[in-house]
């Protein structure tokens, strides 16, 4: 079996593996949230990451964005009643995601208080 | 309109096939903008697919549903891609240790900081009840943001275009308020993307840095986990406190 498939079989079990554990305690939790939580319990016991699912996993989130234009384009549904409220909508969604993104990162940087790694990270997000 | 283009036309229309296509064409087109503006963060390929997906199924007619029998195939590779961020998450594992008390401080603070914010400006701006519970967890990855949203009293549709909306301009402005607050660190950074961005601004910090993609995978992760636990019990608590 090709590398990547393989990592794209271990993947889809371990989706598989969080839909059951979701289901069967009850949590109000994604499957896939809870599966990439008991892939990660999996890794950090077994040690290095295998090749194959490294590859899988490297080559989706590459295109991570990819998958979520399909919900994107679900805007077109709602372009009537977004138009009546589009000021507010606009206005909070993005003086909030500002906000959250300068509170989390100064909060971050704050407390791990370390201004060493700095002068070298110039390629930024 | 009897020729034989028109009934070839008709039957691609009714399969998967074109929604699919055009999904993955428009996208194309979108990153190859966004690889000619060199990774730009305004030149994002999401927003660029999206309004071309938009306007052609405008421009033939074609209703969301239709789309979304051929698009749901990218969609559902969303759930082994999250699953899969467990992967940079275990490489920076020892990392990740050793900054457990920046990682839950960012966390609280940038939670609590997104679900206030929107729902108080919405509020004050005057949108209605339910548009506020639609966008109370925009910050969320859209499949948590959904449940959210129902759970509120919100439509789970809207709340996952708000969450892709809040995806998009966060990997848009991302950059220029962390070089406004002066944050430097690639953790710091990729963290604060992931967890007010979520996917889109993960996507956006991987194509930066791989250490601020891990760090924005995690943030992503561990806010959709928080808030799939805290939200559902925010109404009650909010009662309990007027």
């Amino acid at each position: 079996m090709s590398p990547f498939l393989a990592g794209i079989t271990w993947l889809l079990v371990f989706q598989a593996l969080g839909e059951a554990a979701v289901r069967l305690a009850g949590l109000p939790l994604p499957g896939p949230v809870a599966g990439m939580g008991l892939l990660f319990a999996a890794l950090v016991v077994r040690g290095p990451v295998p090749e194959a699912l490294a590859a899988a996993a490297d080559g989706l989130a590459r295109h991570l964005s990819l998958l979520f234009v399909p919900a994107g384009v679900g805007v077109m549904l709602y372009v009537r009643q977004l138009a009546d409220e589009w000021v507010p909508i606009v206005v909070a969604l993005a003086a909030s995601t500002v906000l959250a993104i300068a509170v989390a990162a100064w909060v971050f940087a704050r407390l791990a208080g370390r201004e060493r790694d700095g002068a070298t990270s110039e390629p930024s997000p | 309109m009897s020729d034989p283009l028109f009934a070839l036309w008709v039957y691609l229309a009714a399969t998967p096939l074109a929604g699919l296509a055009l999904t993955l064409v428009a996208y194309a087109a979108g990153w190859s903008a966004y690889a000619r503006a060199r990774f730009h963060p305004l030149a994002n390929p999401v927003p660029i697919a999206v309004a071309l997906i938009v306007a052609a199924l405008a421009a033939t007619g074609t209703d969301y549903r239709t789309y979304f029998d051929g698009a749901q195939f990218v969609h559902f590779l969303l759930g082994p891609a999250v699953v899969g961020l467990a992967v940079p998450l275990a490489r920076e594992w020892p990392r990740v240790r050793r900054l457990a008390r920046p990682i839950a401080g960012a966390l609280a603070a940038g939670s609590l900081a997104a679900a206030a914010s929107v729902v108080a400006l919405a509020w004050v701006l005057g949108a209605t009840p339910r548009t506020i519970a639609s966008i109370a967890p925009k910050s969320v990855t859209a499949p948590i943001a959904m449940g959210i949203a129902e759970q509120l009293g919100g439509l789970p549709a809207l709340a996952a275009v708000f969450a892709v909306t809040t995806g998009v301009l966060g990997a848009v402005v991302g950059k220029y308020v962390l070089d406004a607050v002066r944050v430097r660190d690639r953790a710091a950074r990729g963290f604060a993307l992931g967890l007010a961005a979520h996917g889109i601004g993960t996507a956006r910090a991987f194509q930066v840095h791989a250490e601020a993609g891990a760090f924005a995978g995690l943030a992503f992760g561990l806010h959709g986990l928080v808030a799939a636990l805290v939200f559902p019990f925010v109404p009650s608590l909010l009662r309990w406190l007027m």
